[in-house]
């Protein structure tokens, strides 16, 4: 079901980081599988210190069962909520220094909570990183390419470090058609040129209108991201 | 193609009053409810609203006294602990006759518990939300649309029977993303009646307004209260809300709200697709109660299960409204757990062998 993935990454350090519910977790568990496919050490970690219930530990046994290891904050979906995060995490930087295939994701927390990144910022600079920044149009926040920048300011504000690419992750959840997509392509575009980063790709929630955006706009790099985050109701 | 965005709950409990004409948010961060505060941040100041962190809860309320006093449309929100220590305030808002909007994104309780979600504070909602004799309008809502499409519905009526109202919500739907519309909520507009008892400055054209709820005479202070009553009356005849699903030919007629509704919902499809007639009474105001639907759904169903997220705290109200008529089960789970529609099916299995 997953597709290829559509980003390669040429630092050991991936960064997934953006304004809150814009789709981070989604879009990091959606490459750590794919990057897993295509034959690199993947470990996923749960940075975000903000948000309190959906998070990449949720897909912890989806994670484990592909032979992708993870790392969670070690209060993470307890009825607390204490931003503590384990030592564990300063093995990664072990991991990019020794092993050329492995590759870290950080999903980190949406908007000021990328501010846990500031703790690891020297780490990250020396191993190298790719951050990318996640944007949707359906949110009302980032609604337009200049609020979306905004935000991606913020962000490197907070975290100290530069975003590498944006993501267009425009999307309305279940309920998301081909056209919603296709509106928000202009959106991705402006935020690439304004921001000066290029585009690593534009997500789509929904596998079955993939194929026929690929044939319309070739030049465009779609990737099938699942809602992993989906729960009871 | 409509025009749909996504958003939390919790955000989209704050867009919504905005676009209610509310301009003064006063709040205090606890999760699972602070997104709603952040995004009062950012957009307040773009819309010339004001949005204020306050030093506590206490501080909040009192703060939302003094501006919904002068005629504005004022909110504040917070989750359980929070809301308990608003009590005071907002007992004093009744006693002043003083609309605004109070939301609670329940959590786990009691004390500090935890932060999944919970209803919990059913009892509080809807009984006692401070003391002396009084009600508040609460609208417990089931999706973030519903959120939205009753924000505007809990201001109108606040200001149309001079009461403060309250939206009842839970971690879940706080925290969960949907897509909403925003222009198919605006649709339902109501005539308000002029606010002629603000402390807005007379003008020197009338003679001043003062809200307080002190009373020197007894006497004045019960007919206060008569007269609250006559309007929370009127507010039982007009604004009573529920959802009916299968209930005409169901057998086990579940009551559920919010986001347990949910749950149930999925229950009772899985039910009737084996041939057990399942309904669902879902109160959308949960003060004032749809006794009137309760009461004749107990005309032909033989059994009431009440499915909440704590330990039975609307059973009572069933158990009235039906005037003990039919036997009123409960089946919950509370402290931050859900059940899932497997463990509800079960329990509606249960009850059905058992007739």
């Amino acid at each position: 079901m997953l597709a290829k993935t559509p980003f390669i990454p040429d630092k050991p350090i991936l960064i997934v980081c953006g304004h809150f519910g814009s789709g981070k977790t989604c879009v990091s568990v959606a490459l750590a599988l794919a990057l897993k496919k295509s034959g690199k050490n993947v470990t996923l970690v749960d940075l975000d210190i903000v948000n309190p219930y959906f998070r990449a530990a949720d897909a912890a046994e989806l994670m484990k069962a592909n032979g992708i290891n993870c790392i969670n904050p070690e209060f993470a979906n307890t009825n607390v909520d204490i931003p503590s995060l384990g030592a564990e995490i300063h093995s990664v930087f072990v991991n990019a220094e020794r092993d050329p295939d492995s590759v870290t994701i950080l999903d980190v927390g949406g908007d000021s909570g990328a501010a846990a990144l500031g703790r690891y910022r020297q780490m990250i600079e020396r191993a190298g990183y790719n951050m990318l920044f996640v944007a949707s149009k359906y949110r009302p926040l980032t609604d337009t390419a200049s609020a979306a920048l905004e935000n991606l300011r913020e962000i490197e504000y907070y975290s100290r470090l530069r975003c590498t690419h944006v993501v267009n992750n425009s999307n309305i959840g279940d309920e998301t058609t081909q056209t919603y997509v296709e509106n928000a392509l202009d959106f991705g575009r402006e935020l690439s040129e304004l921001s000066g980063l290029p585009e690593a790709f534009t997500s789509v929630v929904k596998a079955d209108f993939c194929p026929a955006l690929a044939e319309k706009y070739p030049d465009k790099s779609f990737f099938f991201i699942d809602n992993t985050t989906r729960k009871l109701f | 193609m409509s025009n749909k965005v996504l958003m939390k709950g919790n955000e989209a409990l704050a867009e919504a009053a905005i676009r209610n004409g509310c301009l003064h948010f006063f709040g205090y961060p606890i999760t699972p409810q602070t997104e709603l505060a952040e995004y009062m941040a950012k957009r307040m100041p773009k819309v010339g609203g004001l949005c204020l962190q306050a030093e506590s809860e206490v501080a909040a309320i009192n703060m939302v006294l003094g501006a919904a006093a002068t005629g504005t449309r004022a909110m504040t929100s917070s989750s359980s602990p929070g809301v308990s220590l608003k009590s005071e305030g907002i007992s004093y808002m009744v006693g002043c006759d003083l609309p605004c909007l109070i939301c609670n994104v329940q959590r786990g309780g009691p004390g500090l518990g935890g932060i999944q979600p919970s209803q919990q504070d059913y009892y509080q909602a809807t009984k006692a939300n401070g003391h002396g004799d009084l009600h508040l309008y609460v609208l417990a809502p089931a999706s973030v649309q519903e959120m939205v499409n009753l924000v505007g519905r809990a201001f109108d009526v606040a200001d149309t029977y001079r009461t403060p109202a309250m939206i009842l919500a839970d971690g879940a739907l706080g925290q969960m993303m949907e897509p909403v519309d925003f222009d198919a909520a605006l649709s339902e507009k109501r005539e308000i009646p002029e606010k002629t008892w603000a402390t807005n400055g007379t003008g020197m054209k009338r003679k001043r307004n003062v809200i307080n709820s002190l009373y020197m005479n007894p006497d004045d202070l019960e007919q206060s209260i008569i007269d609250r009553f006559e309007r929370y009356k009127k507010i039982e005849e007009n604004e009573t809300l529920w959802e009916e699903l299968y209930t005409e030919d169901a057998d086990i007629v579940i009551v559920s709200y919010g986001i347990t509704s949910r749950i149930c919902k999925s229950a009772i499809e899985m039910a009737r697709a084996e041939g057990i007639k399942v309904g669902l009474i879902r109160p959308i105001t949960v003060w004032p109660y749809p006794k009137a639907a309760i009461a004749k759904a107990a005309e032909t169903a033989k059994q009431f299960l009440v499915v909440e997220l704590n330990m039975g705290q609307m059973v009572d109200d069933v158990k009235v409204a039906c005037e003990c008529r039919r036997p009123v089960s409960f089946f919950g789970r509370t402290g931050g757990v859900l059940p899932t529609a497997d463990d509800i099916l079960a329990e509606i299995k249960k009850l059905n062998g058992g007739l």
